[in-house]
């Protein structure tokens, strides 16, 4: 169950009672990371929880389905066998006590049975691993700044990630990347400098949000390299629109070069000041 | 049920208006007071579609076609949601049906305080206006109106994000029509509980009776706080305090969990009346007593109650504990429960009856489906760990139209092709309200199904421009836009076509399914109606 690719299939049940239940499978491979045109299903898991979460997600779509189609069909069946032609004399009924209690039984016990992987997916979700990678998220009005904690004579560098729309895919591509080693486990600490704003990377499966004054954590353990997009989710003011959140997952190995790489190259931006002002 | 066994049918010796200043500003009658609510529920409707015509227009398209700075969309969203809300929904479903039914279904005179609902009207009139005024003044940096949201969180909300005063008209707005619901909530209350007719007791009251009474209690216990969070936000903003600004103690999740302690029963404020509403209409037409009375009153109770305990499901992402998360995990689910009550007691009461399709008939049975599209993507929502994935985006757009603009506002429909002829003596042609029904029903779908697609793919709320893979969704939703719109057309070319015609409604036009006491009077009622109180008496056990 815990694979990735398999529960691709994107039958999000309720679509328009049938008519788009034929054309499932929307998502290509290439969309990984991104949204697809004309997507109808949630983005590729690309962690083992995520892809546990978005599984439940997919199970509690097709129960909303079965619940919709089994009301649905009691209005059609109403509609046809009670109408006035039909059925020219109402009955009195107005009470069945067996009946009245079922359906109270049935949905507490449909309850209870999503309230199973409900908590076992929230509870790993709130887990508190020890991390390999450490990245400290702060969200400004109207960018994204992340800064790489000092480890020996690696990190101890920050760099903003400003929208970047030359690039593609535009409006989710950055000018500077979030980089964090494939089948590592990265915490991230996400605050804020200014208004509330939210860090979320769907293919992680979540987001969490960053608001001033306090440390919020999330983690994740990205099980194949590539590159994951995801936008800014709580409203933050005009340019809400423009912050997207662009990590790419890569080998340890380049992720070893891109440290060195990255502490020279932001240490002539950094100069320390905004590590204070970020707290 | 219950009938009238008096009815004064000489009320209409005491029929002395007064005159049309008095009557219309300075009114204490409770069918003239509910007329003006409905009148103003659907301007400030027209002005909150208007805005959101122009969110639909700006997402048809990735870029920004319409708007020159996205702030001013922010406006758009703020003040679609606000006005939809406070001034709508709420003003349409209380104020209007609540201030005209209420006394007509309990067997009363007016109200207990008849000039206090005069104030909640005009409290509600002058909120309304503060909140037009906000839009002109300046917000955000550069750009006027408040772009906060309907939940108006600091510290975008705060002089740091809006240092303008448009978020203090914002806040005024609220106040007033508060304080406009408060006092509604009091008069509501004393009505139900002291001024129904002898034999009526609790438990013979009609449904949307309960359900405005339900109501009257979240509002009276929920407004407090919404005063209170924004008064602190007020004062954050004006005199220096630091409720909710870090840098001097205070912290934005605060406010966070007071607005909300009031905007989840706030929810349920919206669609309780519409509850009462359907369960009226569905046993009309199907020429059958509600199924299982006492539970549908008792699970709106319960509704009611719970509806307190589970705000912070609004809140999930903001770094909460695992056993907060899980304790309201688990207390929203239990509302699917006395929900799925009602929706399977509205299909039992279909259940062997005679039903006739009238417009009102179509609103009330297409509500019952689309309300439960909107209970299920609920469920999915409640779960924490899947909300993660899904909060604040369109999904979460997609459910709450749902239960709102395809549930609330659907039944305000209903609610008008069911008691228009009795308000007015009018009759509005049928081929109207159900050419209205099926346009608003296509349309309504085809503008929010595909939020459901978006929001699973990732598109965040309350953005401006997004990237092009979400384009086709959009483009798709904004077509049923159009057609959502359209369908308003054809509900105002019946109501003139109601008035211009020279047929007049009877007393009872729906026949024997409709037993509550509104129907023993003329079509429109008496000035003053019930001098005589009405007595209710058992009908023979059924």
């Amino acid at each position: 169950m815990r694979t990735t690719q398999a529960q691709h299939r994107s039958s999000w049940g309720l679509a328009a009672l049938g008519v788009f239940l034929g054309s499932s499978s929307s998502a290509l491979a290439a969309g990984i990371g991104q949204p697809e045109p004309w997507q109808m299903s949630r983005q590729v898991p690309v962690t083992a929880e995520a892809a546990d979460l978005l599984n439940f997600e997919h199970g509690l779509h097709w129960l909303a389905f079965a619940i919709s189609v089994f009301v649905l069909a009691l209005i059609l069946y109403c509609i046809f066998k009670f109408s006035e032609k039909a059925n020219p004399t109402p009955s009195r009924t107005t009470h069945n006590t067996a009946i009245e209690v079922a359906w109270t039984i049935i949905p507490v016990l449909i309850l209870v049975a999503v309230a199973i992987p409900s908590f076992r997916t929230l509870r790993t979700q709130l887990s508190d691993p020890k991390a390999d990678v450490v990245v400290k998220v702060v969200g400004h009005a109207w960018y994204w700044s992340y800064v790489y904690p000092a480890e020996g004579d690696k990190g101890g560098f920050t760099f903003d990630a400003n929208v970047d729309e030359e690039q593609q895919p535009k409006l989710l591509a950055t000018d500077n990347d979030m980089v964090v080693p494939v089948g590592k486990i990265v915490k991230v600490q996400v605050t804020s400098d200014d208004v509330i704003h939210s860090w979320a990377i769907p293919s992680f499966g979540g987001k969490i949000d960053a608001i001033p004054g306090r440390l919020n954590q999330w983690w994740f353990k990205a099980d194949r390299e590539g590159t994951y997009h995801g936008q800014c989710s709580e409203l933050c003011g005009a340019r809400h629109a423009y912050m997207p959140i662009t990590v790419r997952v890569v080998s340890e190995q380049a992720y070893a070069e891109w440290l060195t790489e990255a502490k020279t190259k932001y240490a002539a931006i950094d100069n320390g000041a905004r590590l204070a002002d970020a707290r | 049920m219950a009938t009238a066994t008096a009815h004064a049918g000489h009320d209409a010796h005491h029929d002395h208006k007064p005159s049309f200043f008095s009557r219309w500003f300075l009114s204490t009658n409770h069918k003239d007071i509910g007329s003006l609510y409905l009148i103003f529920a659907f301007m400030a409707g027209i002005i909150g579609a208007f805005l959101s015509f122009g969110i639909r227009m700006e997402m048809e398209e990735p870029g920004l076609q319409y708007f020159s700075n996205p702030a001013t969309y922010n406006v758009f969203v703020t003040g679609h949601g606000l006005i939809m809300v406070f001034f709508m929904v709420m003003p349409a479903l209380i104020g209007g049906f609540g201030n005209w039914f209420v006394p007509l279904m309990i067997g009363a005179p007016d109200m207990a305080f008849p000039r206090m609902n005069n104030i909640s009207f005009w409290l509600t009139v002058s909120g309304f206006a503060c909140l037009l005024c906000s839009l002109f003044v300046e917000g955000s940096p550069g750009a006027t109106g408040a772009g906060t949201g309907w939940t108006v969180y600091p510290p975008l909300s705060s002089s740091a994000g809006h240092p303008g005063p448009a978020v203090d008209f914002a806040i005024f707005s609220l106040h007033l029509a508060g304080a406009g619901s408060i006092l509604g909530a009091i008069n509501f209350i004393t009505t139900i509980l002291n001024m129904r007719a002898p034999g009526m007791t609790l438990h013979k009251m009609p449904l949307f009776a309960w359900a405005e009474l339900v109501t009257a209690f979240l509002l009276l216990l929920s407004l407090p706080v919404l005063a209170g969070a924004i008064t602190m936000l007020l004062t954050d903003r004006n005199f220096g305090t630091t409720f909710f600004d870090p840098a001097g103690g205070g912290d934005p999740v605060l406010y966070q969990h007071l607005f909300w302690f009031f905007g989840h029963p706030e929810v349920y404020v919206m669609i309780l009346p519409a509850f009462g509403i359907v369960s009226h209409i569905i046993a009309t037409f199907s020429r059958k007593p509600v199924f299982g009375y006492l539970a549908m009153a008792y699970a709106m109770v319960a509704i009611g109650v719970v509806g307190f305990v589970v705000w912070a499901h609004h809140m999930y992402t903001v770094g909460l504990s695992l056993q907060t998360q899980s304790y309201f995990v688990f207390a929203t689910m239990v509302i699917a429960v006395p929900t799925g009550v009602k929706i399977f007691s509205w299909i039992a009461t279909m259940w062997g009856g005679s039903i006739r399709f009238t417009a009102a008939m179509h609103w009330a049975v297409g509500f019952i489906f689309l309300f439960t599209v909107g209970g299920v993507t609920g469920v999915v929502l409640a779960n924490s760990s899947v909300d993660k994935y899904l909060h604040d985006t369109y999904y979460v757009v997609a459910h709450f139209h749902y239960v709102l603009s395809l549930g609330a506002v659907f039944i305000i429909f209903a609610g008008v092709y069911y008691w228009f002829p009795k308000m007015t003596g009018h009759v509005i042609p049928e081929w109207a309200g159900k050419l209205h029904f099926w346009l608003a029903f296509i349309g309504a779908n085809v503008l929010f199904f595909p939020m459901h697609f978006l929001g699973l793919a990732g598109m965040p709320r309350r953005y401006a421009d997004y990237p092009e893979a979400f384009a086709g969704w959009h483009k798709v939703a904004t077509l049923g836009g159009h057609v959502f719109a359209l369908s308003m057309v054809v509900f105002v070319i019946g109501i003139v076509l109601a008035f211009r015609s020279k047929t007049r409604a009877a007393d009872n036009p729906w026949g024997e399914g409709a037993t509550t006491l509104e129907w023993t009077l003329s079509s429109p009622p008496p000035f003053h109606q019930f001098e005589t109180l009405p007595k209710i008496v058992d009908e023979p056990a059924h």
